[in-house]
């Protein structure tokens, strides 16, 4: 007797037999790996989720990124929370991604292994003596005011000098700036990182400089976080009214885009309201324009930077792309200064079996499905793998870009398990998961935190910041963390 | 911070307050909404009329609740009453619809962006404050009558409103880049 079945039927009642949950790895909890992990348990009821991360607290640049003074920003680590109790879903902190367990160990024990382990490196200029002491990546210096572990020893120098140059006109060169020019009593009551707020304390660092590339049509921070800095009590705040005008091709972009038509709106308002500078006031520059050249060493501090050289720049369209670009005039003007927060750009960091574009500093995805090396002109997926996040998209967005980047990937994730492309007829093909992760970091000695030691952290982090009025006084040392953490 | 909030939304207490009961009494006669509150009590007692027990009665129990329809994605729709004084977010957490809400209402993210759908009751809403405006800007999918869904107060004006879900859209960029096709 002929029944017709679909496939897809049949081998999902096999599934229901053979008791078959999709079995997914999350590497990666900031708000890329937690949105994936949450429209998966969603989309896919019997699924089993384990979220990696190689720090033993969660939420990523929630915790490590967003500003001290931005605490509405963090909330949403509650809804992420509440994922990891569901049942199916479960923390591993301190379990890194090519040094606790190989990519080609991961993809072994899991059905879907979704990398969504963001950028932790950075653009780099390029430009002569990038390496000259007081120049930082802005991530690093974020990272430091934030108690990350990888940064506490980081010490930066704000006292050798009264100047600051931030390269970059977007969120975080704004942040930076925020956090060296207000008042530190502000932000004392956060969670900044003790460390940091002794050295804002002590900090002699009374002049900004924000510099661009191009223009302030083109500027990439958002409204919020202007307005914000623009706020700052007793700030003196510089914009020259020259670099206002615009041309028919900024007009044009203006008309089009209204977030840069009202940042654009509140950098014309500033430039317009010149308060005039008084003495030990602290001031804001924004600078259009200038591209840096070269970093220019201290006669007085060898191997130490005194000041930027920056190249002239005017914006002219570039004819393939249509992109509005900055193109050197061959005029130069230097900028002296002690300190230097490059905020140009994250960088994602490759890993082992893993095809990447280095010069986009990204994975290469269609929807999320990750691209074979050997694809050519058909397109191969790596299959099981998939990517979400900065490492799928390049370090842009907010966190609600990461909202509709894991319905993307979690989409294709879907169809590629209607397709059928992780049915097993026989219990002896099922991946192991869980179990499988469990048995690989015992046999090498790993111990891994799962989210009840996360909250042990925070339990303690809480407690100690009640002691100094702070809504959280966290933990920025390695091995404070682990101690507390196995308590 | 906080207070400056606290004394918000007293304000918009007060103003919803003010229209409800200006709604109510205006059912025969079309008054144009005056701008300054201290007049607005005054028109009250101009035009307000003696009305019998059980159709006051009646008004109260309106007054209470407004109807709500959101429409998702998909067009599906789901029809809810909301009390006058909650947010659109509250109530579509109340009622299982899926609205995203990162910030719980703090004005710190745009998830709850919601899109009214009938320019008669975007107009009744209240302009958005800067802060509103702010994070509006970083909503996707933008529209005409976009608004935060833990902006929108419920009140009596807006009873009927139809509150549409943004689709996820394709361009997801927050700085103006658009992803290149493959």
């Amino acid at each position: 007797m002929a029944i017709s079945i679909p496939l897809r039927r049949l081998s999902r009642s096999f599934s229901a037999i053979a008791s078959n949950p999709l079995r997914v790895c999350v590497v990666g909890s900031g708000p890329a790996g937690f949105y994936t992990a949450e429209k998966v348990l969603k989309k896919h009821e019997r699924a089993e989720v384990d979220i990696i991360d190689r720090l033993p607290t969660p939420f990523g640049l929630v915790r490590s990124g967003v500003a001290p003074d931005h605490p509405e920003t963090k909330i949403v680590t509650n809804q992420f929370s509440r994922v990891v109790q569901n049942e199916h879903c479960s923390f591993f902190g301190n379990v890194s991604l090519g040094s606790s367990i190989s990519l080609s160990e991961l993809r072994d024990i899991y059905d879907v292994v979704v990398l969504a382990y963001g950028a932790e490196s950075d653009r780099v200029l390029g430009i002569p003596r990038e390496e000259l002491k007081g120049i930082y990546s802005a991530r690093e210096f974020v990272w430091w005011y934030n108690g990350h572990p990888d940064c506490s020893k980081l010490d930066p120098d704000l006292k050798s000098t009264d100047t600051a140059v931030v390269l970059g006109l977007g969120n975080v060169a704004l942040d930076v700036a925020r956090v060296l020019l207000r008042p530190t009593m502000e932000l004392t009551s956060t969670d900044i990182a003790s460390h940091a707020v002794a050295a804002l304390e002590e900090s002699c660092i009374r002049k900004v400089y924000l510099v661009g590339r191009r223009g302030p049509v083109q500027a990439a921070c958002t409204a919020k976080e202007l307005r914000e800095v623009l706020g700052i009590q007793d700030l003196y705040v510089h914009i020259d009214e020259a670099d206002l005008v615009k041309t028919p091709a900024d007009e044009e972009e203006l008309k089009n885009n209204r977030i840069h038509r009202r940042v654009y709106e509140l950098l014309s308002r500033a430039a317009s309201s010149g308060v005039a500078s008084g003495s030990g006031r602290r001031e804001l520059h924004f600078v259009f324009f200038r591209k840096p050249e070269r970093f220019l060493e201290s006669e007085d501090q060898g191997g130490h930077v005194a000041g930027v050289r920056f190249e002239k720049t005017i914006v002219r369209e570039e004819l393939e792309s249509g992109k509005q670009i900055a193109v050197g005039t061959g005029q130069f003007e230097d900028i002296e200064c002690g300190l230097v927060l490059k905020s140009i750009g994250y960088k994602s960091v490759p890993v082992d079996g893993l095809p990447f574009d280095h010069q986009k500093g990204m994975v290469p995805n269609v929807g999320g499905r990750v691209l074979s090396d050997a694809s050519g002109d058909e397109m191969q997926f790596e299959k099981g793998l998939y990517v979400c996040g900065w490492l799928k998209r390049g370090p842009t967005g907010i966190i609600a870009t990461n909202l509709y980047c894991a319905e993307e990937t979690v989409a294709s994730i879907t169809e590629d398990v209607e397709k059928g492309l992780f049915t097993r007829t026989s219990s002896s093909q099922q991946k192991p998961g869980r179990e499988g992760l469990l048995q690989l970091l015992d046999s090498r000695d790993i111990r891994f935190f799962p989210f009840g030691a996360w909250e042990k952290i925070d339990q303690e982090e809480t407690r100690r910041g009640l002691l100094k009025s702070k809504s959280r006084e966290k933990l920025t040392e390695w091995l404070e963390l682990l101690n507390i953490a196995s308590a | 911070m906080f207070t400056l909030k606290l004394s918000k939304l007293g304000a918009h207490a007060i103003k919803n307050c003010l229209k409800a009961q200006l709604a109510s009494t205006a059912r025969t006669l079309r008054v144009p909404l005056c701008q300054n509150e201290n007049l607005l009590p005054l028109i009250h007692q101009r035009y307000s009329t003696a009305a019998p027990d059980k159709a006051f009665q009646k008004q109260n129990e309106e007054k209470e609740k407004i109807s709500v329809t959101f429409v998702d994605k998909d067009g599906e729709e789901k029809h809810i009453r909301v009390p006058v004084g909650m947010s659109m977010l509250e109530a579509a957490h109340e009622n299982d619809i899926e609205l995203e809400g990162a910030c719980e209402g703090s004005l710190a993210c745009s998830t709850c962006h919601v899109i009214v759908m009938d320019p008669n009751h975007y107009n009744k809403l209240e302009d958005p404050t800067d802060e509103e405006n702010d994070m509006l800007d970083l909503a996707f999918g933008l529209t005409e009558t976009s608004r935060l869904g833990c902006q929108i107060i419920a009140h009596p004006d807006i009873d009927g409103i139809r509150l549409a879900l943004p689709a996820a859209t394709r361009n997801f960029a927050v700085d103006g880049y658009k992803p290149k096709p493959h």
